[in-house]
């Protein structure tokens, strides 16, 4: 068996200890040993954004980011956005919008948007468009993705 | 700055709610909360993982293949090649629908680089992907051909020696025709006298257009698990038509149809590109090889490999009256259809009789033809046929326009046909008004002013006789307490069927939204549908969910009148007025199994009689306008701005019609300006991923302005028909049309790369 790395991590808030092999991702390690399989693989070569996970807050791309490089520090996925049931903003205006048609960008989609809003909660067109460039979604168009992060923005504003 | 706003044009009586509401997407909670599950997240007990080798040679003839090395590999657990498949006696080695001319595993020859040679399966994926590559294959290259041109050329090598059986269903009444070895499928389109319409006429306009070699990029890669269990396979799969795959792999395996369970989950993405079968037979292979469930994903690599769209060389002309009337139309349409048949036999009928747009034509001759060559195979792609075609039509078109001094929506409104009148002989008339939405256009444009210098408006339009054909069926289970479940073999393949058709079943039964629940795409389970494909599921699926309410609602009448001998049954909402009392839908399945237990199950069908009898079962009209800036120095091609008009009949659910017509017109989009898959002429792809084939982006989003018609003219419920290919289709040629109008340039390549563009224009300048 190759040899495997000690390392402890929290996922949404709970913490692991957890031997992984040196090679593993973090996009794996979540979805094949943690059962978290909202994160998505697509190209795998870090274009797409489906894979898009916060780890210390900061957007990265799951399938090039290793497991052992997130030791210490606080991985968040899609499957943490909600609290208690209760959808963030960002999601119900995703719904709101109809941001999503099949599905498999949105989870790194709203991990994007979730970075970009909590950067800058306010942002503008211009700044919600460069913030999810390196998401791509092949169902939309886009335009519905802009607008709900907007419509978030806005309802994290007013709270 | 992007922008989008939404207008409605609404003539359709006011169906009941909640019809024609933009309720909420019924998968939105799970798929904000990454609880959607795709069949990329399955996974069974004891499962092991697979991986494929591939072929470095876009075509040669396969001298040996040695598996020892890779067999030897601890964790590896089967090793399977042509070979093997073949010596066990069990396996039909070719499957294909339209032609059985695609091998599981390559037979001895690979026709393509990226060809499947060898499966492998694995304790763990790494291990599978090791041995594969420890496989060595002995390889002995032959002659290649990559484009149309070639293929039809003299010493063209030939890419099928054998010619393959026709499959079970090819979606079409004609047999296959060729002309020429290496021809797939020949469609031909031809009435009236065309020798005379070329040559009375005032202007005749002839062009050569290309429109490239795509891909539709699912998000979610080709990916399957098959299992067998007690002499029976269950194959869990992305994929858009889960009864025709589970036709397709039951011809491979001899199963009977009873004892194969396709079950498609969430479907990420698919666009035409999950029609029809891709992996599911190597992974059943694969899965009967090793005794274990196996499971197969595939990377977006290999997914660009596994199918394509349509790449298409046209030669066209076009015979017109002084006052832009069309005379006739000729075209030489050739696919180039890659190394397998797939579904292009079908892309090449339906090119055929989309070339010539929605116009009154009184004499046509085109001829469309699918070519092998040695690249990745191509089949259904959103549009099907009809982008290939629509560019060359709408331009010359507009090239007519411009030649004869009239304005390009005039020369469009003279050659329309009226609603109800048919295009060609022995098809349905036009359930669309094709004059309203040049209007709608125009006037979302703002046509009539004049734009800013280096800015031009361009309008294209089309017509597809849709695919879909009438063949579905459907039940709905009435519950005791009031709530239903309705089984139907549509995929969510996020179109929105999960929604739309619960809202035609909560309408059809006048119950409440909540009280519906849907079960979809597994074949064991759920009413058969034939397909997931050509814009058909709201029309076709919703027809067979609202005869399963009439034959629910039929039951439960007679049941009424039993249970309490009554002289009056009217119909009511969510039940009947017996002798003056409400009785709910509940009540009455409780009644007449005397207690708190029992159903009813409304059986619903669609087939092809009565209003669904006459082909197509509707019309899908694209109306797209656009306003564009050039850059003359980089041959940069802005869109600043797109109208779309998603001419529905009745939509169901507004919102997920907008998400429908947006989406499909960025895809027309990218495909006119940016994608394209290059092949050397020595066979290798040059772009196979996702960095290099470049697909659109948040910050390449123009302002849109969408537009839904309804004026309740579709064959469906209330008027409705299928939408979400049509506003693809026109987007590359209403681009084509402005740029000229912009640039005085007539781009016939697309993608219209800035290189294009910067080449047309210095040839514009050198010709002056």
């Amino acid at each position: 068996m190759p040899e495997t790395i000690d390392i402890k991590l929290s996922v949404n808030g709970l913490a692991h200890e957890l031997a992984v092999q040196a090679n593993v991702t973090i996009a794996d390690l979540l979805r094949d040993e943690l059962g978290l399989t909202g994160a998505k693989i697509s190209c795998d070569m870090q274009v797409c954004g489906a894979c898009t996970v916060l780890v210390d807050g900061l957007a990265v791309s799951g399938c090039t980011y290793l497991a052992v490089d997130a030791d210490g520090r606080e991985v968040a996925t899609v499957e943490g956005l909600a609290r208690d049931g209760v959808l963030s903003p960002l999601q119900q205006a995703f719904i709101d919008h109809a941001a999503f048609q099949c599905g498999y960008c949105t989870p790194g989609m709203l991990m994007s948007a979730t970075a970009l809003l909590a950067e800058n909660p306010s942002p503008s067109r211009a700044e919600v468009i460069a913030g999810i460039e390196g998401n791509i979604c092949r169902c939309t168009g886009y335009l519905p993705i802009i607008d709900a992060v907007l419509q978030a923005a806005e309802a994290g504003a007013q709270r | 700055m992007t922008r989008v706003e939404t207008r409605r044009v609404t003539t359709r009586p006011t169906p009941p709610s909640p019809i024609g509401e933009s309720v909420p997407r019924r998968d939105g909670v799970a798929k904000v909360t990454g609880a959607a599950r795709y069949a990329t997240d399955m996974t069974v007990p004891g499962m092991a993982w697979a991986k494929v080798l591939r072929s470095p040679y876009p075509h040669a003839r396969i001298r040996s293949i040695d598996t020892s090395a890779a067999k030897a590999l601890p964790g590896v657990i089967a090793v399977v090649t042509a070979e093997d498949l073949k010596a066990r006696g069990d396996i039909n080695l070719y499957y294909g629908h339209a032609l059985t001319d695609h091998p599981i595993l390559a037979d001895g020859v690979v026709r393509y680089s990226g060809e499947a040679v060898a499966g492998v399966v694995a304790e763990d994926e790494l291990t599978a992907y090791e041995a594969a590559q420890a496989i060595l294959v002995d390889y002995e290259p032959l002659t290649v051909v990559v484009d149309v041109e070639g293929a039809l050329g003299s010493g063209a090598p030939i890419i099928h020696e054998k010619e393959a059986k026709q499959g079970f269903h090819r979606g079409f009444d004609e047999d296959i025709q060729r002309d020429h070895p290496n021809v797939c499928s020949t469609a031909v389109q031809k009435f009236g006298d065309i020798d005379a319409a070329f040559v009375g006429a005032h202007l005749v306009l002839e062009g050569e257009y290309r429109y490239p070699n795509s891909y539709a990029y699912a998000m979610e890669p080709y990916n399957s698990m098959a299992e067998w269990r007690h002499g029976g396979l269950t194959v869990w799969t992305s994929c858009q038509h889960p009864f025709m795959v589970r036709d397709d792999v039951s011809h491979v395996f001899n199963l009977a149809l009873a004892n194969m369970r396709v079950i498609a989950p969430y479907v990420g993405g698919g666009y035409g590109s999950k029609s029809y079968t891709k992996i599911e037979p190597l992974t059943a292979a694969l899965a009967l090889v090793a005794g274990r469930p196996v499971k197969l994903v595939l990377s977006i690599d290999e997914s660009i490999l596994t199918t394509r769209g349509d790449g298409a060389r046209v030669r066209i002309k076009t015979a017109f009256e002084a006052d832009g009337r069309i005379r006739g139309r000729q075209a030489e349409i050739l696919l180039n259809t890659g190394a397998y048949a797939e579904n292009s036999p079908l892309v090449a009928r339906k090119s055929a009789n989309r070339i010539s747009g929605p116009y009154r034509i009184p004499a046509l001759d085109i001829t469309c033809r699918a070519i092998y060559t040695n690249t990745a195979p191509a089949s259904s792609f959103r549009g099907f046929g009809a982008p290939q075609g629509v560019l060359p039509g709408e331009s010359q078109i507009d090239e007519a326009a411009e030649r004869l001094g009239i304005d390009p929506i005039e020369i469009r409104r003279r050659n329309v046909v009226a609603p109800g009148e048919a295009p060609w002989p022995k098809v349905r008339g036009l359930d669309a008004d094709l004059q309203a939405d040049l209007s709608l256009v125009a006037e979302a444009l703002d046509w009539a002013s004049t734009p800013q210098p280096s800015h031009a408006r361009g309008i294209a339009i089309s017509a597809s006789d849709a695919g879909s054909e009438p063949v579905s069926t459907a039940l709905i289970r009435i519950h005791v307490d009031g709530s239903a479940t309705a089984t139907i073999g549509t995929s969510e393949i996020g179109q929105g069927s999960a929604t739309v058709m619960a809202q035609i079943v909560a309408a059809e039964l006048g119950i409440a939204l909540d009280k519906v629940s849907l079960l979809q795409s597994d074949t064991a389970a759920v009413a058969y549908d034939r397909s997931t494909g050509a814009s058909r599921s709201t029309t076709i699926v919703g027809l067979a969910l609202q005869d399963a309410a009439r034959d629910a609602r039929e039951q439960m009448r007679e049941w009424a009148g039993e249970v309490w001998s009554a002289e009056s049954i009217e119909e009511a909402r969510g039940g009947f007025v017996v002798d003056g009392v409400h009785r709910g839908w509940g009540e009455i399945v409780g009644a007449y199994f005397a207690g708190d237990f029992g159903e009813v199950v409304g059986r619903g069908r669609v087939r092809k009689v009565g209003a669904t009898k006459q082909m197509p079962p509707f019309w899908e009209v694209g109306c797209v306008g656009v306003e564009v800036h050039v850059d003359e120095e980089t041959g940069q091609i802005r869109v600043d701005k797109l109208v779309t008009v998603g001419d529905v009949g009745c939509a169901i659910n507004p919102q997920l019609v907008e998400s429908q017509d947006l989406g499909a017109a960025i895809m027309g989009f990218g495909m006119a300006l940016t994608e394209e898959l290059i092949y050397t002429n020595e066979g290798t792809l040059l772009n196979g991923n996702i960095v290099e084939y470049r697909v659109p982006r948040a910050s390449d989003m123009p302002e849109y302005i969408g537009i839904i018609a309804e004026r309740g003219d579709g064959v469906g419920i209330y008027g409705a028909k299928g939408g979400g290919e049509g506003s693809l289709n026109p987007v590359a040629a209403a681009i084509a049309n402005a740029v000229r109008r912009a640039a005085g340039i007539r781009l016939r390549e697309a993608p219209f790369t800035p290189e294009r563009v910067w080449q047309a224009i210095q040839e514009r300048d050198a010709a002056k």
